[in-house]
């Protein structure tokens, strides 16, 4: 079997967020980054169908030179090998734009199971693994907790609101978007990071994959966000403020 | 160009909260771009969902209803729904498309809006002048004003709760609204996945959405060890205890008492948030409470945008000072 498993980078959860004097944002003014959660969920998923099933895993991620991290990161969990889209300007495609340089990249590989993170931690758009099936024109489920191999595909246990589940049939090869919680992560172990350093990563720039239309999505500007409500904030050392907050829940929000 | 047409998603056999939104959003964009609304439902049998539909004021703005109804769209597939709405709106050629953000819509719209060359503007919670659509980034921390490009139809889903269904003034009444029934040429060989029938997960051995008062705990929390340590505010509270998504995923709480939009959804008296930094998949689940209190070490994090009282500092120090004091209290 070979997987294919598209990760992203994304800055650290709790950096500061850095806006411009234009009012813009872009994943490359953040200085530190991490895999995208929801990625290494689907990475590890993968992992766990080659060491079931025996497979070769290959990681793939598209941005500017710091992604080579993210994919040395996977190498090191357990991928095989790894494709580095580069693509300098990351952050001006919309999800239609990434997703086309990814299944440009990947349709060769004819893989049997694409899996991806159900969204990303900075744009969360959730798009990128549904789009990846369209323009593969294979199938897909999104939001998959559980995936078990059948003779003939999948079978997916695919996560529905407030609760609820639902196992759906999916033919191989297929794509997958991998909701988080389903496994336990894995660490990279010093003997994987150390083999991870022989292993291949594959750079190809993206303007020689495919020659992308203009984005139909553009994000022009960012803001911070308003208040909805008008907080109070309590200070003081953890003991006043502790005492403080009783007595407004008492007194005032009359909760207790 | 016919204008801005709503895909309305039904549950229970009934037309969706979340749908009634995106057609408050309609309502909203149609008064910035000055077109009219139409609304489209799906499935393999949609005559008693067109008749609820007429029977609502707010659909006296709707001027075209449209049954998209084949008995290949019984249950929800991917493939089928992408599908028979691509056939539709391709000859409908609208200028906006308005969904609600479900999980559904998750599954299939990125794919339709794909196959007609556009990306998805997803999870929109407001809409101005331009129009300019804005989504929220980085989890809440910041929010990102998107522009559509390009002539094809701008594809638009709405977040749960952002566009009030019941307040928005239902436009003056056009004529009758006109319903049309259309039929996609569908095979059973088009629709690739097989579903399986929704089911719930265990037995659920605590009722969340009964709680007056309940202690939430996130990521800030840092291990399962500390968990004792909420356990304490909650019983001095007298108050459940929750948690968030990824201390769920964690195991540090079972995922029955996960708060959030794959969760409960919660609306007790108090909610405490500790260490919660509030992704919006969260504040769906909880923002309905009527007092929320949120303690975390971030004075940025989004939770203080939707919190009564704040607290910004270290929770190991915050707490054991409130179980004490509320202790104390007690012992009067």
């Amino acid at each position: 079997m070979k997987i294919i498993v598209a990760i992203k980078q994304v800055p650290e959860r709790d950096a500061r967020v850095r806006i411009d004097a234009n009012g813009q944002w872009s994943p490359e003014f953040d200085q530190q980054y991490a895999l995208n959660e929801p990625d290494a969920y689907a990475l590890e998923e993968a992992l766990q169908l080659k060491e079931k099933h025996g497979a070769e895993v290959i990681a793939v991620s598209v941005g500017p030179e710091r992604v080579a991290a993210a994919l040395r990161d996977a190498l090191a969990k357990g991928a095989d090998r790894a494709l580095h889209l580069q693509c300098d300007a990351v952050g001006s495609l919309d999800a239609l734009g990434v997703a086309r340089l990814l299944a440009a990249a990947v349709k060769p590989e004819n893989a049997d199971l694409l899996l991806t993170g159900l969204q990303s931690e900075d744009l969360g758009q959730g798009q990128t693994g549904v789009i990846l099936a369209e323009l593969l024109g294979l199938p897909h489920a999104s939001l998959i907790v559980r995936v078990e191999k059948t003779e003939s595909g999948f079978t997916v246990k695919r996560e529905l609101e407030e609760g609820w589940f639902q196992c759906i049939e999916v033919p191989a090869p297929a794509v997958l978007t991998i909701q988080s919680g389903g496994n336990k992560l894995r660490y990279a172990t010093l003997m994987g990071i150390k083999r991870a350093k022989a292993k291949e990563v594959r750079r190809i720039a993206a303007t020689e994959l495919v020659k992308l239309p203009a984005p139909t999505a553009i994000l022009e500007r960012v803001t911070l966000p308003l208040k909805q409500k008008s907080t109070q904030m309590l200070t003081g050392s953890p003991k006043e403020s502790a005492t403080a907050l009783i007595e407004k829940l008492k007194q005032e929000a009359r909760v207790l | 160009m016919s204008g801005i047409w709503v895909v309305l998603e039904t549950r229970e056999g009934s037309v969706s909260r979340m749908s009634w939104e995106a057609v408050a959003a309609a309502l909203q964009l149609s008064a910035i771009v000055g077109l009219p609304i139409s609304a489209a439902v799906i499935g393999a049998q949609t005559e008693l969902l067109a008749a609820e539909l007429a029977a609502n004021p707010i659909t006296q703005a709707v001027n075209k209803l449209i049954r998209i109804e084949h008995p290949l769209l019984g249950e929800y597939t991917a493939d089928g729904f992408s599908l028979s709405m691509e056939l539709f709106f391709a000859t409908e050629k609208p200028s906006y498309i308005l969904f609600p953000h479900s999980y559904q819509v998750r599954d299939y719209a990125p794919a339709l809006a794909a196959r007609m060359g556009q990306a998805l503007i997803g999870d929109v919670i407001a809409i101005d002048d331009g129009p300019v659509f804005t989504r929220q980034l980085l989890q809440g921390r910041l929010n990102g004003h998107y522009r559509h490009s390009g002539d094809g139809p701008c594809f638009l889903s709405v977040q749960a709760g952002a566009f009030a269904a019941q307040t928005e003034q239902a436009q003056p009444a056009s004529s009758a609204t006109e319903v049309t029934l259309f039929t996609p040429t569908l095979t059973p060989e088009k629709i690739r996945t097989k579903p399986g029938t929704p089911f719930r997960a265990a037995a659920q051995s605590v009722d969340l959405s009964a709680a007056q008062r309940i202690v939430s705990v996130g990521r800030g929390i840092k291990d399962a060890e500390h968990i004792p340590l909420a356990q304490q505010l909650a019983t001095a509270l007298g108050a459940e205890l929750a948690g968030s998504r990824p201390v769920c995923d964690q195991g540090w709480l079972p995922a029955e008492r996960q708060v959030g939009s794959s969760g409960n959804t919660v609306a007790p008296k108090l909610y405490l948030a500790l260490g919660i930094s509030g992704a919006i998949q969260h504040l769906v689940g909880m923002k309905g409470s009527q007092c929320i209190v949120a303690i975390n070490q971030d004075a940025d994090a989004p939770i203080f945008e939707v919190a009564d009282y704040g607290i910004v500092g270290d929770l190991f120090e915050v707490v054991p000072a409130l179980i004490e004091a509320l202790n104390a209290a007690k012992q009067l």
